[in-house]
């Protein structure tokens, strides 16, 4: 008998501060073992304060296809930036 | 919108045309192509087959320098050597990552190696005779993939181009080690200077030819331009080195064994005599000095591991039986 250990999406927090970031993916047999390996190959040289692990089956994304209307919503709303407005001559701190 | 300019160029306005046409727009405006997007069957297989060598490569990379972990003059030595190796192995499983994320499982990929469906570098075919092979490898070996790598950080796939980055930052720590090693043999006793010449005398041809066959005979060469899978042509990157290295072994002391290595004024660089391209297909088909035993050693690793992944998968499975409980 031989079979694959599931596949998990590694995330590595750089320092205190800043948020998680997707490295790459690794195989293990269970979480722990997921988290030792994430240390031994995403963080040799000092690159985290902290790391999660997520089997990769359980992301989540939307279909490249349909990303253009999945964010068409977002396309004409201009009037939601700053620079939508016009800021008169001499009017300061706005 | 840009999928209709296919249309005019191809006068063929099906599906599978607007898609590769917005495919190619994407490659000319440096979009990055990333894993689920759709892609041309031929790009991905192309990518797939670059990618899983380069991993393989990584790995079989491990066996000439593990060679000598036991036998590394110092405890320093050694301690390099293990983290130089380490990071190989890290180089190769950064890869297998990027590779799974085109749809191909990594077991799977690991049995096309292990069948010798799939190739690796011919360099790591060759055996690792002195320490002095050691400093060799690094100096020249990685300082080639350095050359080899750092344009694929600016390909257009994604995952690929980001697991070169994490790669070439760690490159750099190999070649100096290397270059280290050859610099305290080539200043130390006669006998280390010979071994130090020795060692350069037998890698340096390999080296030269880990950039692949000449452009006349380079089948990949072109479509991976167009790709934007590969920036430069084998005889480029091949120069590139070429140009780096022999002032290098001047500040040695070492002698590259080629007689008819000579500066150009005209062009400004150096030119290297004929390249036995027998000897290069020879050992990719499998003839090398080393084929038989680089596969073998990594099928029993393969196969004497077998319980301690069958081990780990039964533990995992029932710890999370009992959590359930
Ligand atoms: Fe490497
Ligand atoms: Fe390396």
């Amino acid at each position: 008998m031989s079979e694959s250990w599931p596949q998990w999406e590694i995330f590595v927090r750089s320092e205190a501060g800043l948020a998680h970031k997707h490295v790459g993916s690794l195989h293990a047999a269970d979480a722990r073992m997921a988290l030792e390996n994430a240390r031994d190959l995403y963080t040799r040289r000092n690159e985290g304060v902290s790391i999660w692990v997520v089997e990769s089956t359980d992301v989540h994304a939307i279909d490249p296809s349909e990303a253009e209307a999945f964010f068409e919503p977002s396309q004409d709303k201009q009037y939601r930036h700053p620079t939508f407005y016009h800021v008169p001559d001499g009017v300061k701190h706005l | 919108m840009y999928t209709q300019m296919s249309d005019g160029i191809d006068g063929n306005p099906n599906a599978a045309d607007e898609r590769e046409g917005a495919f190619n727009a994407r490659l000319d405006r440096a979009v990055k192509i990333e894993s689920p997007d759709w892609m041309p069957e031929a790009y991905r297989k192309t990518l797939l087959r670059q990618i899983s060598q380069h991993a393989h490569s990584e790995i079989v990379g491990m066996l000439p320098e593990g060679n000598w972990i036991t036998r590394a003059p110092s405890l320093q030595r050694k301690a390099i050597l293990l983290a130089k190796v380490q990071d190989e192995a890290g180089h190769g499983l950064y890869l297998y990552s990027a590779a799974e994320t085109l749809g191909t499982p990594r077991d799977e990929m690991v049995a096309a190696l292990h069948s010798g469906k799939a190739k690796y570098s011919s360099i790591f075919n060759y055996p690792t005779l002195a320490w002095a092979d050691v400093g060799a490898i690094g100096w020249l070996v990685d300082g080639a993939a350095i050359i080899n790598q750092i344009p694929i950080t600016r390909c257009s796939y994604g995952p690929y181009a980001r697991a070169m980055v994490r790669i070439c930052k760690e490159e750099s720590f190999h070649q100096r080690q290397g270059f280290d090693i050859m610099w305290t043999l080539a200043h130390g006793t006669p006998e280390q200077h010979a071994m130090a010449q020795d060692a350069l005398d037998r890698w340096w041809w390999p080296a030269v030819m880990m950039f692949g066959p000449p452009d006349s005979e380079s089948v990949h060469n072109e479509q991976s331009l167009r790709w934007k899978i590969k920036l430069f042509t084998n005889d480029e990157l091949r120069q590139k080195f070429v140009d780096q290295v022999v002032p290098q072994s001047e500040r040695l002391g070492l002698k590259i064994p080629d007689p008819d290595l000579r500066w150009n004024e005209a062009t400004q660089h150096y030119e290297i005599g004929q390249v036995d391209w027998d000897e290069f297909y020879r050992v990719i088909r499998g003839d090398g000095p080393c084929n038989r035993e680089r596969l073998q050693a990594r099928i029993d690793a393969w196969d004497e591991g077998t319980w301690v992944r069958d081990a780990a998968a039964e533990y995992a499975r029932k710890h999370a039986a009992r959590s359930v409980a």
